[in-house]
């Protein structure tokens, strides 16, 4: 009878591993690969040799504008005027404010989940707004006050994005709620809310908001532009964010919602309890995203005359001494708004990943 | 053991849910009135306090302002806010067609590269996605106008191609075409030439379920679409000729002047919008099964049949909602346009004529019922296009 022997797997030809396999397989497999690969080469050759010489090599970072030689970017243009890129004209002296608001919310974010107690959560949160509201703008505590029409730069942009953001979302669960319940009025108003908010160009609600609103009030009733600002911001997320959250909602399956009606709980109760909290954990990524458009938005607030960190890059080249130094400046704003949002769709997609249990 | 004694009938008036609806509803509804009185008393007092007149009647005063760029014919001196207004809603509407074209094609190259088996070209398709839908619009409006469109050289020393294309800061100039009579003629061969394309499509359609035979239906209607226009031009006697922009002193005369604010707009938009859709486009793609090429391929059909009658019929499905929200939104984004003064409704509408009239209700009213109209309409051409899409079950 014959005996099968083992016989030990060859291994892998040579001409099917390594790394010019690798650049055989994927750069170069026919002849139309090729010249697109060779295409691209040449786009990369291109634009990233200039680049990096004009942002590094061939940059000046230090000195005064009179000893410029290198024909790359001047970044002393923005060393010079980096405090106005980050508070706009808030007083110098107090810069530490926004600063130790920034340091705040910095620990908020990471220390919040070691708070135990729920009600020391819940006081937190009331309180953490008032605490940065009273450090920035001063006025109480023997804190010099500061008018709004100083805020500005990178700090005004965090805050009207961060207030959009925060005040937005209790709006925009009740107008969810309200678009997915079962009472005709109510979803017919909460319905053409959202509609015509998610009609229009954010431009136009921030018009409304700058022009029209001092109409809509008494005249003792004074709302500065910032505020303005804040409230048609507001109200325009709070529409995206209610359709966000109803996506999140129409996915819970039915028999969740049946489920916290068999146990007796009240509409609030189980929507609290039950229902919201898998609403809105499936619903956050769309959320960050829903954020990234908010925060790329916050530019808009430029064109009612609100100085955020892109405006600051006209004003600062307003300034005499320092004119033609645009290039710098929008490829500095560029650089922020770009990492911020990159690295808030990374962390996205990271969630999603961590969602996704489906193979 | 004692029971607790639970209230046995629930029938207080608010703890029948169908009464504690409607309370509900009416406590919300009056909430709403109030606000919406309260609103208006206010307005109308701070309306009168203010001298401020009401009503639509300013439409036909006088505007008095120029325009840089009109579709239709406007005069500074006798044209009124009604023609100012429809100046701004075609400038929206044409921004917002050429933006959604050039868009298309970007994001639909960038889609398919995006997805190419080549490591580098994808790599750069995602380089590209990456970089620009996380840039704010409104930035890479204002870089576009105020740093790459402002260092173009004036018109002098414009870059010129073959003498009849030139770019320099004061726009793009293209030649003019000029239509001569019998142009009417070219014009019906074109008509002439997409209705046969038509029934020969409807025809080959019927060919192919009766025979199975392929017609190569591509080749030919190009071949009519170009070749029968282009015949009777010719025999007409080339009744379309152009005017050239040619430099005269300082300037540059004749020819069709592209504004710079225009280009910058369609540069920024595109480009932004283009990274949209080609995420749209890679999904839609990337969501058909790839049992479904597996499966085409291993009934031996060619790659390109596999594209156009398995992959592209189901992927479309998936990608068409979406792209074409991603219109609505470029055409929204356009009213950014005001940022560097190209003379589009917002701009000239919500800016200038606002600041000469000063009836901010009627005008931003106005303003957003242009938008509201157009983003109805489009939600109901998605509507259409979804229940045509919509899988036939049988």
């Amino acid at each position: 009878m014959a005996t099968y022997t083992m016989k030990e797997a060859k291994p892998a030809p040579t001409a099917n591993k390594g790394v010019v396999f690798w650049l055989r397989e994927n750069l170069f497999p026919d002849v139309k690969n090729t010249l697109l690969t060779l295409a691209g080469l040449y786009i990369l050759y291109a634009i990233i040799p200039p680049l990096l010489d004009w942002m590094i090599f061939n940059a000046t970072w230090t000195g005064t504008k009179e000893e410029v030689v290198n024909s790359g970017a001047r970044w002393i243009f923005i060393v010079e005027k980096f405090d106005q890129f980050m508070y706009g004209f808030y007083p110098e002296a107090l810069h530490w404010r926004p600063n130790l608001v920034g340091i705040l919310s910095i620990a908020l974010i990471f220390g919040f989940k070691y708070i135990s107690s729920v009600k020391l959560k819940i006081a937190t949160i009331i309180l953490f707004p008032i605490i940065c509201f009273v450090l920035i703008s001063g006025g109480w505590f023997g804190l010099e006050v500061v008018e709004t029409e100083k805020w500005g730069g990178l700090m005004l942009t965090i805050l009207v994005a961060a207030v959009g953001i925060v005040a937005s979302f209790p709006i925009g669960v009740v107008l969810a709620l309200g678009r997915q319940s079962n009472m005709p009025i109510l979803r017919t108003l909460c319905i053409g809310f959202i509609e015509f908010v998610r009609g229009v160009p954010l431009i136009t609600i921030l018009f409304m908001a700058s022009v029209l609103l001092p109409l809509f009030f008494h005249d003792g009733i004074e709302f500065n532009k910032l505020l303005r600002a804040l409230i048609g911001i507001t109200l325009f997320q709070a529409a995206y964010i209610a359709e966000v959250i109803r996506g999140g909602l129409q996915a819970i399956p039915k028999g969740q919602y049946e489920a916290s009606e068999a146990l007796g709980l009240t509409y609030w109760q189980g929507m609290i309890l039950i229902i919201l909290p898998q609403a809105l954990k499936i619903s956050i990524p769309n959320l960050v995203g829903s954020f990234i458009s908010l925060f790329k938005d916050t530019t808009l607030v430029l064109i009612i005359g609100l100085f955020d960190i892109l405006a600051m890059v006209t004003l600062t080249n307003s300034d005499t001494n320092w004119l033609g130094y645009e290039v710098e400046g929008y490829v500095f704003v560029t650089l922020i708004y770009w990492v911020c949002c990159f690295s808030m769709s990374q962390y996205s997609k990271s969630i999603e990943r961590k969602f996704n249990t489906e193979h | 053991m004692t029971n607790k004694q639970l209230p046995v009938d629930g029938k207080g008036l608010l703890n029948n849910p169908q009464h504690r609806a409607i309370f509900f509803q009416v406590f919300a509804l009056a909430l709403v009135v109030f606000f919406a009185f309260y609103f208006a008393n206010n307005m109308f007092d701070n309306i009168e306090s203010r001298g401020i007149t009401t009503g639509f009647s300013f439409l036909d005063n006088t505007a008095g302002f120029g325009i840089s760029q009109t579709l239709i014919p406007y005069d500074d001196g006798t044209s009124t806010f009604m023609d100012v207004f429809i100046v701004g809603l075609l400038n929206t509407i044409l921004v917002s067609v050429l933006g959604i074209i050039f868009a298309s094609i970007i994001g639909l190259l960038l889609g398919v590269a995006r997805l190419s088996s080549n490591f580098l070209i994808s790599k750069l398709a995602l380089v590209y996605i990456e970089t620009f839908r996380n840039i704010p619009i409104l930035l890479q409006i204002l870089f576009w106008y105020n740093v790459v469109l402002a260092a173009l050289p004036g018109p002098r020393q414009s870059f010129a191609y073959l003498d009849s294309v030139f770019l320099n800061n004061r726009g793009l100039l293209l030649p003019e075409p000029i239509f001569q009579s019998g142009s009417g003629a070219v014009l019906v061969a074109f008509v002439l030439a997409i209705a046969a394309i038509i029934y020969l499509i409807r025809w080959s359609r019927k060919r192919h379920d009766d025979t199975g035979e392929e017609f190569p239906i591509i080749k030919v209607s190009l071949a009519i679409l170009i070749l029968a226009p282009t015949l009777v031009y010719f025999i007409a006697g080339q009744p379309i000729t152009a005017i050239y922009p040619e430099l005269k002193g300082f300037n540059f005369r004749g020819g069709l002047t592209i504004i710079p604010e225009l280009l910058a707009l369609l540069f920024a938009l595109s480009i932004y919008t283009a990274t949209y859709i080609a995420e749209a486009v890679r999904a839609g793609i990337e969501a058909v099964p790839k049992g479904q090429k597996e499966a085409a391929k291993s009934l031996g059909l060619k790659d390109y049949v596999i594209l156009t009658k398995v992959v592209l019929p189901q992927a479309l499905r998936v990608i068409i909602p979406p792209v074409i929200n991603q219109f609505l939104n470029l055409t929204k984004n356009s009213s950014l346009a005001t940022a560097i003064g190209y003379p589009e409704l917002v701009t000239l509408f919500s800016g200038t004529t606002l600041n000469q009239v000063g009836q901010a209700i009627e005008i931003i009213l106005m303003t957003m019922a242009v938008y509201l109209t157009i983003s109805i309409l489009i939600s109901l051409l998605l509507n259409w296009v979804n229940a045509k899409m919509a899988i036939k079950g049988r």
